[in-house]
């Protein structure tokens, strides 16, 4: 707990706007790389590092600000809304790609084979366009866009990662134990145990993926399926690696002895957002590989 | 909440010093009214931007005939228009007001994230360069419309990944002023301010926080799959691959139809604290425009599809989608009522911000039948892409999101800067705004009747003479419009040389804190809570 019994307010914020000037670089450089030009890769990689840079000065900033105990109660709530929100606004993301799924697979599909009930759009498309197309799943469509393709079955390596997944939110939760109950050790022991399999499961996503590329015919271009698999699986590789590399920085920290019962907002909200991403994975088990 | 605010900077010790010297105070600063000032210029200078592009549009369409733009860079102007207006003025101009109002509305010190409240500004910046950028691009600016629809949307040259990408940083900018909202209305009001005490500036930017942050993620899904279409082989919105370009549709309108209420819902919570102040009475029903704000905010999540009924649904989907818009103008119809009954006996005054909030209630109310109109499914099919639903939604933003904007400008004017601002340019300005808007967007229900379609540089012979007057009213308001800047500086600089009391208003300090308060309000307020709350709208 803070020693200053009161609500700290910032006078002066340097690498918010650095940080914000290195993600437009980033951006800018990515469409002019998208566009053909050949100073886009340059520039996207430059404005990439700036971020983070800057980025990294900030947390580290408020890491010193919070271990000085310059942060009170109220400060704590502040943030942990933050975040709480946050993670609501990462939740409407994936929201979208999975109602694209929802739509694509009972809908869109299903009349472009004319079997949707009730009748829609698709209707006249099968008709006019592509009268022999059934409707199935998974498709790449009625033009074999990207060609023939063998989908991902679930009981391979994609449930082995839900185990390891599942494990790593118990792990997180034990260091969560060991930090509360002042036990160090244990902490700094979960949170290792937590990053390995968070790193683990990204290693054998990186294996799926390119046996998806170089045996299966499966890529992102293979119609429908392809891109909602990819797209959806992508997202949610690109946040467990996020969540890993904020779990690393949590345990840095904790080596470091950061971090009491009272005041480990760093640690709630990494735990948070690992929670959310293993929820987020079985989302995808069942919709994405089982159904 | 605690009571004391302490305040570290390395060079100072004492605890109310103001800004630093020099531009990069602006650039670095972390307080909320120097945040909302920023973003309130902003706001400002795209409305003019955005109006400019208006009045290229309004200029080519004086006549039939092509004969000052090409039109490519008509169908540029009017998208650019309308994102300009949406994310670089108006939204950015109430975001603005939230940094300015809620702290002092509800006895804190600042924001609650002083350090991402300066990011979200200058993510808004970033975001607005990058679209700008686009119109000195080899192929222009988008020009497919601000909804982006494809696969029109991929004939965009260079702008394209553009326009995407800003998309995104406007989202994040979106995303972080309203978690900021949220944390600050939820951990730092006063001791005594509970929920049903706040003023309801303060509510209505509390719901329109969680619109965001439920639907900016949803816009940027949809933008990102549009980069994937065209940059990465994926057929989300190709029929040949499984995909369906409707699906587009759909998910940009659960983003766009809770959008157009982020920019209508703080324009009622702006109305609801004029009115009541200058009809010397409590605001009439103040727990029923709460529930009614919560109620237009659930239902505009489940009546997206009212924008594609052309686009060939099932009829189950276009019966449902229709009944559940028609239900909005119950709670939308509460809010009027209660405004008006507010007014009701009062006694009134006509100074620039009540005539601003009166002409709202007016005119936004035909706003708001019109749109009742085109909730009837059938008769949407003869005025949809027309200039109906151009009228209709310039009468919700126009009349209303731009009035209630002006209104608060003249309102808290005073508060800001001490100064009081000059009422007879001020009213001049009322007028000429209120007769030209008229001017400029009556005609236009005629002309979508008689089925003269949007976005089009050039039209048949029988729309001349409604064009003509449309666009002789949108000069009359562009230009008057210029008052207001010139009201905003004289102001700044002294107005009229009247020193204006802690209240401004008679008796406002009844309705809100921020009347409790010099005027101009210290650099830092509510370093210790207040200690009484007023209670005058009960």
């Amino acid at each position: 707990m803070s020693t200053h019994d009161s609500y700290y307010i910032p006078h002066k914020a340097v690498w918010p706007v650095l940080a914000t000037g290195g993600l437009m670089m980033t951006l800018a450089g990515f469409a002019n790389h998208l566009n053909g030009s050949s100073i886009g890769s340059g520039m996207m990689l430059t404005g990439f590092v700036i971020f983070l840079v800057m980025l990294g000065l900030w947390f580290a900033l408020q890491s010193t600000e919070s271990e000085s105990g310059m942060y009170n109660h109220g400060v704590g709530i502040s943030y942990r809304m933050g975040m709480m929100w946050f993670i609501f606004s990462e939740v409407m993301f994936f929201a979208v790609f999975f109602g694209a799924l929802w739509y694509t697979r009972n809908l869109s599909v299903a009349w472009l084979g004319e079997t949707g009930f009730p009748s829609g759009p698709g209707r006249s498309t099968h008709d006019t366009l592509w009268p022999a197309f059934q409707s199935v799943w998974p498709t790449n469509g009625p033009g074999k866009v990207g060609g023939d393709f063998e989908p991902m079955g679930a009981f391979g390596l994609p449930f082995l990662n839900t185990l390891l997944l599942l494990s790593s939110g118990v792990t997180c939760t034990w260091a969560h134990h060991g930090l509360l109950a002042k036990n160090r050790d244990q902490l700094i022991k979960g949170l290792i145990a937590t990053v390995g399999l968070g790193f683990l499961f990204v290693g054998f996503q990186a294996t799926e993926y390119y046996e998806a590329y170089h045996e299966m015919g499966l890529t992102l271009g293979s119609g429908i399926y392809g891109s909602t698999f990819f797209m959806l699986t992508g997202f949610h590789g690109f946040h467990v690696c996020v969540g890993a590399i904020i779990l690393s920085v949590v345990l840095f920290r904790s080596w470091k002895g950061h971090f009491t019962p009272e005041n480990h907002f760093a640690f709630e909200a990494a735990a948070w957002y690992w929670h959310f991403v293993d929820v987020v994975w079985l989302g995808l088990f069942v919709f994405v590989y089982m159904m | 909440m605690t009571a004391v605010v302490a305040e570290h900077d390395d060079h100072h010790d004492h605890h109310d010093h103001g800004p630093e010297k020099g531009v990069l105070r602006w650039i670095f600063t972390t307080n909320h009214k120097d945040i909302g000032t920023l973003y309130l210029v902003f706001g400002l200078a795209m409305f003019f931007v955005g109006g400019a592009m208006a009045l290229v549009i309004r200029s080519e369409l004086f006549e039939p005939g092509l004969q000052f733009v090409d039109p490519n860079f008509f169908n540029s102007m009017t998208t650019m228009h309308a994102l300009v207006m949406v994310f670089g003025a108006v939204m950015p101009a109430f975001v603005g007001l939230a940094n300015w109002m809620i702290p002092m509305m509800i006895g804190a010190p600042d924001m609650a994230l002083p350090r991402m409240n300066n990011m979200s500004f200058w993510m808004l910046v970033a975001g607005v360069l990058l679209l700008a950028s686009t119109l000195f691009m080899e192929g222009g600016a988008p020009s497919g419309g601000w909804t982006f629809y494809p696969p029109l949307v991929f004939q965009n040259g260079k702008s394209f990944p553009f326009a995407i990408f800003s998309v995104h940083l406007l989202g994040i900018s979106s995303i972080m002023g309203a978690i900021n909202v949220i944390a600050t209305i939820f951990n730092m009001r006063a001791p005594g301010m509970t929920l049903m005490k706040m003023p309801l500036f303060v509510w209505t930017w509390l719901i329109t926080a969680f619109l965001l942050i439920a639907i900016m993620p949803v816009f940027a899904g949809a933008v990102t799959m549009l980069l994937t279409d065209k940059f990465f082989d994926t057929s989300f919105f190709d029929a040949a691959g499984g995909g369906d370009p409707v699906l587009y549709q759909h998910i940009f309108w659960f983003f766009g139809h809770p959008e157009v209420y982020v920019m209508i819902l703080p324009t009622f919570g702006v109305a609801s604290t004029i009115i009541p102040v200058f009809a010397r009475k409590p605001l009439f029903g103040y727990a029923s425009m709460v529930y009614a704000t919560g109620a237009i905010a659930f239902l505009s999540f489940i009546v997206w599809a009212h924008h594609m009924f052309t686009v060939g649904m099932p009829v189950a989907g276009e019966l449902y989608f229709m009944y559940a818009t028609m239900l909005i103008a119950i709670p939308t119809g509460v809010k009027v009522f209660n405004w008006t009954a507010t007014m009701w006996k009062g006694s009134m005054t006509f100074e620039t911000p009540m005539l601003f909030s009166i002409a709202f209630v007016v005119l936004f109310t035909m706003g708001g039948f019109t749109g009742l109109m085109m909730s009837v499914a059938p008769v949407d099919f003869q005025y949809h892409d027309t200039y109906f639903i151009v009228a209709h939604f310039h009468y919700t933003l126009v009349p209303a999101s731009i009035f209630i904007l002006m209104a608060a400008g003249y309102f808290w004017l005073p508060k800001w800067t001490g100064n009081m601002y000059n009422e007879k340019i001020g009213r001049l300005h009322f007028w000429l705004s209120a007769v030209s808007v008229n001017i400029l967007f009556f005609p236009q229900h005629f002309l979508g009747l008689a089925g003269m379609p949007r976005r089009i540089p050039d039209y048949a012979i029988q729309f001349a003479d409604w064009n003509m007057v449309s666009s002789i009213g949108a000069f009359i308001y562009g230009f008057s419009q210029l008052l207001f800047v010139y009201i905003v500086i004289d102001t700044i600089r002294g107005g009229t040389g009247e020193k204006v009391s802690d209240e401004v208003w008679e008796d406002a300090s009844k309705h809100s804190l921020e009347w409790t308060v010099p005027s101009p309000a210290p650099y830092h307020t509510f370093s210790t809570p207040p200690a009484r709350i007023p209670t005058e709208h009960f």
